[in-house]
């Protein structure tokens, strides 16, 4: 399933599938003839509504032609979505157009219109026919209280499809197959919570395409849905766009994405456009200092990328030089001088008494891991080593139990059965029972970290209570303590009388990942805690990782979904799938020589640079 | 989205409301005439309360005698700082009992959650009302047994809402990190769950402050709260209900005040919930 | 499915009506004082006092009497009146009807109020006839109903206009029901008390439904308002309105008590107020068990009508 790359068929005169309400000569029509854009947005700006009135979007100009995907990126706080919203004539509670326009030369309609300022029933009229839009997040933009069917049926029958009720119900089955959809009954009489999310996700496109659009928006439809489910519904938005010329504004933060399915990409920055361009040009040649450092960051299969170098190069100002050395957070990162500290760690670390025990070279060993939840069994028999001072990637989709295995070794979950053994010694199974140097040695860090810090609680009271727990200082040394840490995760120690209010996703991941360090842990677990942030975060936050565990010659496990992080952190990778580990070696060996099938499709599927 | 740069404090949230400041001025005004009336009372009136006994329904001095011949205005001014007294006591109960029931069934779960809950749902199927009429069946009517009973039938409601605040906490990641680091759990209680989950519990205390003085207020005007010759609100309008017609005054005056001062609690209770939901807003 | 949920639903429901019954057998129980004495009063001589305690069984241990009490009440008989020595069902059996027509007709005017108030509220989020309903619905659940029952006493039936009776006279032989002019105010108090709350709830879930991911996408779909705001926004309202209404209409079985004494209306919430000033036990157990059954079968209803009205919980939520 390699990306074919869209070529707009401008020759076609008539669009596959009967009953769309199309007009002869319409202004779609004459756009078409003339190879211009059917919809035009000029100068878009958006503000709030409220009192200290703040402009959330500015100065936005883009341009679709049918068949043209066009990809609109940006982090989160961008104003993306608030801009495919305006496509659609529509603003969230608070927020209205200030300037500009959204004009669109609908097929069914004379005269181009004004999306922004148009009477509310021809609007209505165009929305979810001339104009579709298929959502983020399926689970809840489909109706749970309304069958799957009946919500397809319902555009049908709001925009009077074809001529009656036969024709409606016949698109209805159509659209479902189009989408690779069951079409029969029982299937339309479904329940949405009956359907997986990329089953849902694909009644959202099929909703979207029912009318025969025009214009399709899409918001980031792909965000929570395994690579493969991912490959399969931008294969179906791909053939149905070029199909039914339908020109499509796709929202979404992957950069990796936008190269498998778009023709042009616009960069948007803080609610403004910083660069808009070919796929090609944008992704290899990006020319303002916003794309470079994006494009910088995304992790790529190859490793080309080099991402644990990202803060280096953004310090180098490789990206832009007028932003050296200007990230205040970074600007405070002295290079934590630990060196007579680490000494003393080695020292202090009484877990390596123990090492004539069963000491076999193995940091931490696992065998046969398995976890129940009644009848639903989520690990079936684990077996797997961390080698000291390595890094291994544990790869999971949703569900295969990797979250559940990464709390089982940290003792969050205590309900396993097996061996979890630590320089050779058996682990309990939960926290409160492992010995106070145990539970020092086994750091975990939490896939969220705006769920991981008490938000009443300073960083320095929530970073001291590990160094409480073990009981070992004084309220002096635990300061002193808790100040390295947000050093070390170049947050700086004037972090220490912060709330986590106050800080950005980035940072308080860093705080989570320093309140993991000031028991100066042998082992450090990482489960998922990139997933929640924005790429250029996240590649911070994987450099910072790697030199942490460099300087400190720290074992890891980091659990992530996304392949393409391997070669950018893992020296070895284990692949979950279902709760049995099916695939592990070194990184080089998975990536280029996989033995499970499974391996092989999820590199096949995962959308690369 | 980043909000704009002035960042106000919950205190000045909750006033910038009018809603607040209505609420505020109106309970503060009641409390301050509960609290200062009794020593204004010779002052206001010029006469004391026994003066004019055996002269029913005299209409002279500001607001006339009731059927007993006691100056109204005299029994109006003392009559207020039992009940306040009282409807804070139950509240107190109230929210301590249930704050520690619904923490505790929350955190614990299990088979210890279940059995609570199910408790509550037996407590909750008899109206506090019809609970406060048995206790005084059963009990008299006595100050303490008001006090207790209407705090310990706002319990179960109490931990109702606590509970599902605390839920709501404990599903968070940093009460497993302090699980993970085998932070006792009574100080997991103290430290981590109980401050964030003070805003859903300081709302309930005014909701039930409004309930207990409406309920206290009930009782006595049913005749089953503070008996005679006790100067109270709500006995008053029991006692000169009878003679609404000839004389309103004594029973006018206290039903207003009595009014005022709930709806004073419910606007201030409305308001911190709205300063509540603002500040989850923009945490967000 | 449906069957089964509802099923356990009313085995928890009949659970607790059990536990319920325990907790009002055993706290009366407590009481100091001897029935039999206060039946018969002057006439109270040893032989008659015996007789008395065994037939309404008073000699018997605690738990025998619960089990005689609670058998009782499922066969209906309520035992005899401390006060009155009648039998308290046959005291009680007017009443009941006369308490449930004023239940019955404030919740057919207090439950379409506060749903189309709560609803129109909802969609006119942030004007001003939404801050008005807001404000209005605040001010009025905080009062406690006698201080609205007296504010309507005095402006229509003393102080300002006497155009409806203060009081209900029921001369012997009439039903209430024969005076519809002395329903007015009573119902009037009691929709005023109840509505309040069911416009908030209702207006709070509608507003949470508009916010939603679905309504934004029905908006999207080019789903017409009406449409968007019955078809796709309301059902999701339905179970949590539902719980809200229940809610009140159990409170309605104890707040009626302070109407029904304010108004001397003869029905259940004056027997017990009657009741506890006479400490006639009988009475109270019987009227506090009734009002527990209607909370509990009100409760029951809309369980059913939430489970009703949510395809997940009707379907099992499988895949």
């Amino acid at each position: 399933m390699t990306p074919q790359k869209t070529t707009p068929r401008r020759g076609a005169k008539t669009r596959t599938g009967s009953g769309a309400p199309m007009v002869e000569g319409s202004a779609w029509h004459t756009r078409v003839a003339a190879d211009a854009p059917v919809l035009e947005v000029e100068d878009l700006e958006i503000s709030t509504t409220a009192a200290p009135t703040q402009v959330i979007v500015s100065g936005v100009d883009l341009s679709l032609r049918p068949s043209e995907i066009l990809a609109l990126v940006g982090e989160s706080g961008s104003g993306k979505t608030t801009v495919a919203l305006a496509v659609l004539g529509h603003f969230r509670e608070g927020l209205h157009r200030t300037a500009g326009s959204v004009t669109l030369h609908a097929s069914t309609l004379v005269d181009p219109v004004e999306m922004t300022a148009l009477d509310r029933e021809v609007r209505r009229g165009l929305r979810g026919s001339r104009v579709a839009y298929i959502p983020q997040d399926p689970a809840s933009s489909l109706n749970p209280s309304m069958r799957v069917g009946e919500q397809i049926r319902e555009v049908l029958d709001i925009h009077a499809y074809g001529d009656d009720d036969a024709a409606r119900a016949e698109r209805v089955r159509d659209v479902l197959r189009e989408v690779g959809l069951p079409d029969d009954d029982a299937y339309q009489r479904r329940w949405p919570h009956q359907l997986s999310g990329g089953q849902q996700q694909r009644i959202g496109i099929a909703m979207a395409f029912a009318m025969h659009p025009d214009v399709l928006v899409l918001d980031e439809p792909t965000t929570g849905l395994d690579v493969t489910t991912q490959a399969l519904v931008l294969d179906t938005v791909r053939d149905l766009t070029i199909k039914h010329r339908v020109a499509a504004l796709y929202i979404t933060h992957d950069l990796a994405v936008v190269n498998e399915i778009a023709d042009r990409v616009m960069v948007m920055q803080r609610g403004e456009v910083v660069e808009v361009g070919p796929v090609e040009q944008v992704l290899h040649d990006p020319q303002h200092p916003y794309s470079r450092t994006l494009i910088a960051a995304v992790p790529d299969l190859a490793g080309r990328n080099k991402i644990w170098e990202f803060e280096q190069r953004r310090r180098a100002g490789e990206f832009d030089p007028a932003e050296a050395d200007d990230e205040p957070a970074e600007s405070t990162a002295n290079e934590p001088g630990t060196g007579g500290k680490e000494a003393r760690v080695e020292v202090n670390e009484p877990a390596r008494t123990t090492e004539a025990a069963h000491d076999d070279g193995v940091t931490l060993s696992i065998e046969d891991l398995r976890v129940a939840y009644g009848s639903n069994k989520v690990l079936k028999g684990i077996d797997l080593e961390l080698q000291p001072a390595q890094t291994t990637l544990l790869l999971g989709e949703s569900g295969s139990g990797k979250t559940t295995m990464a709390r089982s070794i940290a003792g969050l979950n205590a309900n396993w059965t097996g061996t979890i053994r630590h320089r050779g010694e058996a682990l309990e199974r939960s926290t409160r029972r492992r010995a106070a140097q145990q539970r020092k040695a086994i750091q975990y860090v939490f896939q969220s970290p705006y769920s991981s810090l008490n938000p009443r609680r300073t960083l320095e009271q929530s970073l001291s209570v590990p160094l409480e727990m073990t009981g070992e200082m004084t309220a002096r040394q635990r300061r002193e303590r808790v100040g390295d840490a947000l050093d070390a995760v170049r947050l700086g120690r004037e972090f220490a009388r912060r709330r986590p209010g106050d800080l950005s996703g980035g940072e308080r991941q860093r705080a989570a990942i320093a309140r993991a360090l000031v028991n100066m842990p042998e082992v450090l677990v990482c489960d998922e805690i990139t997933s929640a942030l924005d790429v250029s975060v996240q590649a911070s936050i994987i450099d910072l990782l790697v030199r942490l565990r460099e300087e400190r010659g720290m074992t890891m496990l980091f659990v992530t979904h996304n392949i393409a992080l391997a070669r950018h952190i893992a020296s070895r990778v284990a692949v979950l799938q279902q709760g049995v580990i099916v695939d592990e070696g070194t990184t080089e060996e998975i990536l280029t020589n996989p033995t499970a099938d499974y391996t092989k499709e999820l590199l096949e599927n995962a959308p690369d640079l | 989205m980043a909000a704009s740069g002035v960042v106000l404090t919950p205190l000045q949230r909750f006033f910038a409301q009018r809603q607040a400041k209505v609420g505020v001025a109106l309970t503060a005004t009641i409390v301050a005439l509960a609290l200062i009336g009794p020593l204004l009372l010779p002052w206001a009136t010029g006469y004391t309360a026994t003066e004019f006994a055996d002269q029913p329904f005299r209409l002279t001095g500001p607001f006339g005698t009731d059927n007993l011949g006691r100056d109204v205005l005299s029994r109006f001014l003392s009559g207020g700082l039992t009940l306040i007294t009282l409807a804070l006591l139950a509240t107190a109960v109230g929210i301590i009992v249930g704050m520690i029931f619904g923490t505790v069934a929350a955190y614990t779960g299990g088979t210890v959650d279940s059995i609570l809950m199910r408790a509550n749902d037996v407590l909750l199927a008899i109206p506090q009302l019809v609970f406060a009429l048995l206790a005084v069946t059963v009990l008299g009517p006595q100050g303490w047994v008001l006090v207790m009973v209407l705090g310990l039938t706002h319990a179960p409601r109490v931990a109702r809402v606590t509970r599902s605040a605390a839920l709501n906490v404990i599903n968070e990641d940093y009460i497993a990190a302090a699980e993970m680091y085998a932070v006792p759990r009574w100080r997991i209680i103290v430290r981590e769950i109980l401050p964030n989950i003070t805003g859903p519990l300081t709302v309930e205390a005014g909701l039930r402050l409004t309930y207990s003085i409406g309920g206290i207020a009930s009782l006595s005007f049913l005749g089953l709260g503070l008996q005679p010759p006790a100067p109270d609100w709500g006995l008053m309008i029991n006692e000169n209900r009878i003679a609404l017609a000839v004389q309103p005054w004594g029973v006018m005056l206290p039903v207003l005040v009595i009014a005022l001062l709930t709806i004073g609690t419910n606007l201030i209770a409305d308001s911190i919930a709205r300063t509540f939901a603002s500040t989850k807003v923009s945490e967000a | 499915m449906i069957a089964r949920l509802i099923a356990k639903r009313l085995g928890i429901s009949i659970l607790i009506l059990f536990a319920v019954s325990l907790i009002i057998f055993f706290a009366t129980a407590l009481l100091p004082g001897d029935p039999a004495r206060a039946i018969l009063g002057q006439q109270a001589t040893p032989e008659r006092i015996a007789a008395i305690n065994a037939e309404m069984n008073l000699d018997a241990p605690p738990w025998k009497r619960y089990l005689l009490w609670l058998g009782g009440l499922v066969t209906g008989d309520l035992g005899t009146s401390v006060a009155s020595g009648e039998s308290v069902g046959a005291l009680l059996g007017d009443r009941l009807g006369a308490s449930l027509l004023l239940m019955v007709i404030a919740a057919v005017i207090a439950i379409p109020i506060g749903l189309l108030v709560g609803i129109y509220s909802a969609l006119r989020r942030g004007r001003t006839t939404d801050s008005a309903i807001t404000i209005g619905s605040l001010v009025l659940a905080a009062l406690p109903e006698f201080v609205i029952g007296i504010a309507l006493v005095a402006l229509f039936a003393t102080s300002v206009f006497t155009i409806l009776p203060a009081v209900t006279m029921r001369p012997p032989g009439t039903q209430v029901w024969d005076f519809p002019a002395q329903l007015v105010l009573p119902t009037i108090v009691l929709v005023l008390a109840v509505a309040p709350y069911i416009v908030r709830m209702t207006r709070a879930t509608m507003i949470e439904v508009l916010d939603s991911g679905f309504v934004e996408m029905a908006r999207l779909k080019g789903v017409p308002e009406r449409r968007v705001i019955f078809r796709h926004a309301l059902p999701h309202a339905i179970g949590p309105v539902a719980q809200v209404i229940a809610i009140q209409l159990a409170w309605l079985a104890g707040g009626v008590a302070v109407v029904e004494y304010l108004f001397r209306y003869p029905g259940l919430g004056q027997a017990l107020i009657d009741a506890v000033t006479y400490r006639d036990v009988q009475v109270v157990q019987a009227v506090v068990m009734l009002i527990a059954v209607v909370y509990i079968v009100v409760n029951l209803l809309a369980d059913v009508v939430g489970i009703l009205s949510n395809p997940k919980l009707r379907t099992g939520g499988a895949r």
